[in-house]
């Protein structure tokens, strides 16, 4: 029985989508949100019944529903896994679909596709949670692409605009590359190791010779590093701002953009037999982790500080994942999901307030009539900044704490430093996010209005755990998150790694996201436009990385797509088969009274040269 | 049983040929009424059919010029009973089509559809190589018509291109029947036609790769592989949307059908021989359809070049040799049978409303048929091959197949994967998404009820196999292991290559046995 229960998680939303898919556009529009709020609501419900059974926290329990594919020595089960890991990912994913459902609910009233969008969304929380809860590497991939595709749906959405459908393709054609890796790094297990089982894969990790299993690895992160919008294929995200704010809270920022993260942490085993793909993650998460920070310094548009401040976030968690600290990555996860839902959920009730105005330039002084959104804005930020005792002050700490264990001085230890940079660039630009957007003066002409109690009570469920949300990881507290995870891990103390001045290191943490609070009031308090300099230039190009793409690979293949088609197909493939034809047409031309031009002529001269060729050979 | 499958839509042809041309109503309910009787005695065929069995079923037999050794042979195992059912399937919902864009010569036009389907019913059930012959260029008579007669302003031109080219191929192929005939006779003592007899026939080697050529172009031809494709956009562009779909979904598996049912087993060797030829060609088809796709303005073209595409997997799977790539490739021949075929029923569908296949045309459908726009999505998202549609049971197991093979190859291949989305999602905003840019709003009513029926039974086989795609595989897999068993007999290598290739690099160390590898 408890096996069945883990395919309920999944199948309570897939039936919120038939319903509304199918019987929405029927049905009145509450009817939609109430159907898809509370058929995600159950799925949390599941996902708290079912993690009160012990075997889950022993061995996990594998869910065979059925053999999926079958074909030679390829056979697919369509398996669920519930472990403690898979587990925390089932509770977050459900939990905090639920408060953004509601948040819907609110938000979108009066939009005329409301059963369309809880269709979407429904169908994603669906495909999150059979992603979460895979047993193998095919179905977590199904569940992968699905996201991809409510992804692409929910982005362009509102596909009128073109500029909506633009980002919602580009979204799932750059994840599309990272999936065709992902892709490849299935094929090579299944290939040689001849299983695609998590368990299995996670017993036998210790057989897989090293270059498969960092050939594997490399290939399954370039999928993480599309999902989960890691240099060189982040481009997509900030593109997908265009979406529904309730969706880039969700899609964007707490869930399906953790799914990279959650896919090494799952295989970990496998992963710790690649020491170069741990370095390679390591480096990219930095990376990432401060060039986004210091392109959401510069950005006008609110939710795309927010999106870029996601894609440092996450840079965050691969590189706690790089060192080999994947209890606090997941804990980082865990909090991000929190404060970034809720940073989130406050942009869209200010664009709700504000009739979708977003330009940070345009907005202002919206503390003072917009009380409770500006408050859970600013609890999100102080968690962002990793103020002191909020959520995600001890998360990032420990990322820190763990790359500086994890650095044998030299090279490695710039790992430390960068994420020590990007907590101060974290803290100065949510900082002047919150300055712009809340802080007087006021430059708008109506009359903002607070948001109804639908939007605002998820909001303050948020604000609550990303407030709290530190005490499963803090020692203080007994950090039971982390406790179950170093379990399920197999690794000693996330929580104190010896051998490290952990104090001295919570002490440089913490003056980082203080020095930046302080100077983001410093630089921006009663300023609008702060200019960077040069260095300012830089960012807002985003270091000329989508300028590159451009001119390197979209322009070319534009260029190559109309050669081949025109040039090369038309004129050289085809001329040349016409050419062929034309031959034959002038060098009959002793024979110019056969060319009748009636095929029935043509069939009737094959047919007696094959009778002659017959008749040749029997007689023979 | 399998002469009836084949001769129901010839008497609906012959009873739509007596009926009187002006009761037009009538003659469509006659030839949607024949090709739904062929496909009932499909199903039955399909509930009957014994899965595990891997030698030809429900043979029929009859001695036809008994002095040369021809007969009227019919046979179906696991590779012909997937085509023998896409065929029955895509007819009817073709017929329907047609039934609001086609309002001239609709006897005419029931007829060549309905010979058509027994035509391709008959190149799928022969074992007879004569008989197959006959039935494949019985084939080009109505397709030629319905291109020709039915089609579009430059019909004559894409019609004759068609079958000329098609004809130059397979004049070739029956050069190459009665020298494999001959060389049956000298060894075997016996003239036969006979597939099952002649696979027995070990050609020495120089003629084996000659006559393989012979077989091999008529098939890549038909297929297209790549570069023998132009004559395709040429013929989708200008037949009409029952032609078009015809065309795609069964027709082009006629050449796929030739590598599988043909080109393995009578020619093993050079099979192996050939095989990293046609897969290298299979993948330029792959990158370079997809790549020119995405520079075309009309859709129908589009779609076209997107099967030259799609069939490079299904030509790759072919000639990956091992169980998963054939399996995906038979699959993926249904696969492309659906999606493709859907998508031609789209364009159609749209071409009713606005006589334009031009993309600059559309954008903005999804706002004025938003049902239209969601069935249109499914069929869209099964040709990128999305998990939980058909396309990616298929695409899967050829990748996994030539992976197995040579990796290279695989690694190739799924650029398209990349590609497929490019132009097709391309499409699909070009079309529906954006500010409503067609010229006639008016007109772009939602689809109909009888659009709908001609639909809805694809988006159920697309989900019905995404989902559990094993009542097709495990009726193929006998057939398709003894095949290749036949394959690696006859070159006497290890082949299929085992799955240890990679392994061997393993350290020598416990491999642990799973449930994934053994059933």
């Amino acid at each position: 029985m408890p096996g069945s229960v883990s395919g309920l998680i999944v199948l309570f939303p897939l039936a919120g989508w038939l319903i509304n898919g199918l019987a929405g556009g029927r049905l009145p529009a509450r009817a939609a949100a109430m159907i898809g709020s509370a058929s995600v609501g159950l799925a949390f419900v599941v996902s708290v019944v079912s993690i009160l059974d012990p075997r889950v926290w022993q061995d996990g329990i594998t869910t065979r529903l059925f053999t999926w594919i079958d074909a030679g020595e390829f056979t697919v089960e369509a398996s669920l896994l519930m472990d403690p890991l898979s587990a925390l990912m089932a509770l977050l994913v459900s939990g905090v679909s639920f408060l953004i459902h509601v948040y819907s609910a609110g938000y979108m009233a009066g939009d005329p596709a409301q059963s369309r969008y809880f269709a979407y969304l429904n169908l994603f929380v669906a495909s999150m949670l059979l992603l979460v809860l895979a047993g193998n590497l095919v179905v977590m991939f199904v569940g992968w692409e699905l996201v991809g595709l409510c992804s692409y749906l929910l982005i362009g959405f509102w596909f009128e605009r073109e500029r909506a459908a633009n980002a919602g393709r580009k979204a799932f054609v750059v994840n599309r590359i990272g999936d065709a890796g992902f892709l490849l790094g299935i094929l090579l297990l299944a290939v040689t190791v001849n299983s695609l089982d998590f368990v299995n894969l996670s017993a036998s990790a210790e057989s897989i010779a090293v270059p498969v299993a960092t050939a594997a690895t490399l290939l399954l992160f370039v999928g993480a590093t599309g999902k989960s919008a890691q240099l060189p294929l982040y481009v997509w995200l900030p593109d997908a701002m265009e979406g529904p704010t309730p969706v880039s809270a969700l899609i964007h920022a707490a869930t399906m953009v953790t799914a990279g993260v959650y896919m090494i942490a799952r295989l970990q085993a496998l992963f710790f037999r690649a020491e170069v793909t741990l370095s390679v993650i390591a480096a990219v998460g930095a990376l990432t982790a401060f060039f986004a920070a210091t392109v959401a310094l510069v950005e006008h548009d609110l939710k795309r500080v927010l999106a870029y401040s996601t894609i440092s976030q996450l840079g965050y968690m691969f590189l706690a994942m790089g060192v080999a600290a994947a209890p606090v990555g997941m804990f980082h996860l865990t909090t991000h999901a929190f404060f970034k839902a809720l940073l989130f959920l406050a942009a869209g009730s200010v664009m709700h307030a504000m009739h979708d105005v977003i330009d940070m330039r345009r907005l202002g002084g919206l503390a003072r009539p917009m009380r409770w959104t500006a408050l859970g804005f600013l609890i999100g930020a102080a968690a962002l900044a990793g103020f002191p005792l909020t959520s995600g002050f001890f998360s990032k700490d420990l990322i820190l704490e763990r790359a500086f264990a994890h650095a044998e001085g030299g090279l490695t230890l710039l790992l430390w430093i960068a994420g020590v940079l990007t907590a101060f660039v974290t803290a100065l630009y949510i900082t002047r996010a919150a300055i712009l957007t809340f802080a007087p003066p006021p430059s708008h002409q109506d009359h903002p209005h607070e948001a109804p109690p639908t939007m605002t009570w998820p909001m303050a469920a948020l604000a609550a755990l990303a407030l709290g949300g530190g005490i499963l990881g803090a020692q203080a507290a007994g950090a039971p998150l982390l406790h179950a995870l170093d379990a399920f891990f197999h690794v000693e103390e996330s929580g104190a790694a010896k051998s490290v001045p952990a104090l001295a290191l919570t002490i440089v943490s913490a003056t980082a996201a203080l020095l930046g609070i302080l100077a983001g009031f410093g630089l921006y308090r009663g300023r609008r436009d702060v200019s960077l300099g040069a260095l300012g230039n830089l960012f807002r190009r985003q270091w000329f990385v989508e300028d590159l793409y451009e001119v390197v690979i979209v322009e070319p293949s534009k260029r190559l797509a109309h050669f081949l088609a025109g040039t090369v197909d038309l004129q050289i493939i085809d001329g040349t088969v016409n050419g062929v034809a034309a031959g034959f047409k002038r060098s009959s031309a002793a024979l110019r009274r056969v060319q009748t031009g009636y095929v029935r002529n043509y069939a009737a001269v094959v047919l007696a040269g094959t009778v002659l060729l017959l008749g040749y050979w029997l007689t023979r | 049983m399998l002469t009836v499958l084949i001769f129901l839509p010839v008497l609906g042809a012959v009873i739509v040929a007596l009926i009187d041309r002006s009761r037009d109503p009538l003659l469509r309910w006659i030839g949607l009424g024949a090709s739904l009787s062929s496909f009932v005695a499909s199903l039955l065929t399909f509930a009957l059919f014994v899965p595990g069995e891997s030698r030809m079923q429900f043979v029929e037999r009859a001695a036809w010029v008994p002095s040369l050794g021809i007969s009227y042979q019919l046979g179906i195992d696991g590779i012909s009973l997937p085509l023998v059912m896409l065929t029955t399937v895509m007819m009817p919902l073709a017929l329907l089509s047609s039934w609001s864009s086609v309002t001239e010569r609709v006897k005419e036009f029931t007829i060549s559809l309905l010979l058509l389907e027994a035509g391709l019913l008959g190149t799928f059930l022969s074992v007879d190589l004569v008989l197959f012959y006959v039935f494949w260029e019985a084939v080009l008579i109505p397709m030629y018509f319905v291109i020709g007669l039915w089609g579009g302003p430059r019909r004559t031109y894409a019609a004759i291109k068609f079958i000329l080219y098609t004809m130059a191929g397979s004049a070739l192929m029956l050069v190459a029947i009665i020298a494999l005939y001959l060389q049956g006779g000298a060894q075997l003592g016996i003239r036969t036609f006979d597939l099952l007899r002649l696979r027995e026939v070990a050609v020495p080697m120089p003629l084996e790769a000659w006559l393989f050529g012979a077989f091999a172009l008529a098939f890549a031809i038909k297929v297209p592989v790549w570069p023998l494709h132009t004559w395709l956009p040429d013929a989708h562009v200008e037949a009409p949307t029952a032609g078009s779909v015809i065309l795609a979904a069964v027709l082009l598996k006629m050449g796929t059908y030739g590598f599988l049912r043909f080109l393995l087993p009578l020619f093993p060797q050079a099979t192996v021989q050939f095989a990293p030829v046609l897969s290298v060609l299979a993948i330029v088809g792959i990158i370079y359809g997809g790549i020119v796709s995405w520079a075309q303005r009309d859709v129908k073209r589009l779609v076209a070049m997107s099967s030259v595409s799609h069939l490079g997997f299904v030509t790759l799977g072919a000639f990956a040799l091992t169980v998963e790539g054939l399996q995906g490739s038979l699959l993926q021949m249904v696969n492309h049978g659906i999606s493709t075929g859907g998508l031609f029923l789209l364009v159609g569908i749209l071409y009713d409303r606005t006589h334009s296949r031009l993309l600059d045309d559309y954008g903005g459908v999804a706002a004025l048929m938003p049902r239209f726009a969601a069935v249109a999505l499914i069929i869209v998202l099964s040709s990128m091959a999305l998990p939980g549609t058909n396309g990616f049971i298929g695409e899967l197991l050829i990748l996994v197949g030539t992976f197995r093979r040579v990796p290279a190859y695989a690694a190739a291949a799924i650029g398209g994967v990349v590609l497929s989305a490019i132009y097709l999602l391309w499409m699909y905003q070009r079309v529906m998404q954006g500010p409503v840019r067609v010229k006639a709003p008016a007109a772009m009513v939602e689809v109909t009820r009888r659009e709908l029926v001609t639909l809805v039974p694809l988006i159920i086989l697309i989900f019905t196999i995404g989902l559990y795609p094993n009542f097709l595989l495990s009726r193929s897999e006998a057939s398709v292991r003894a095949l290749l068993r036949h394959v690696s007999v006859r070159t006497a290598v290890q082949s299929p290559m085992p799955p240890q290739k990679f392994a061997a690099r393993i350290p020598p160390g416990p491999r642990h046995p799973t449930h994934q590898s053994r059933r």
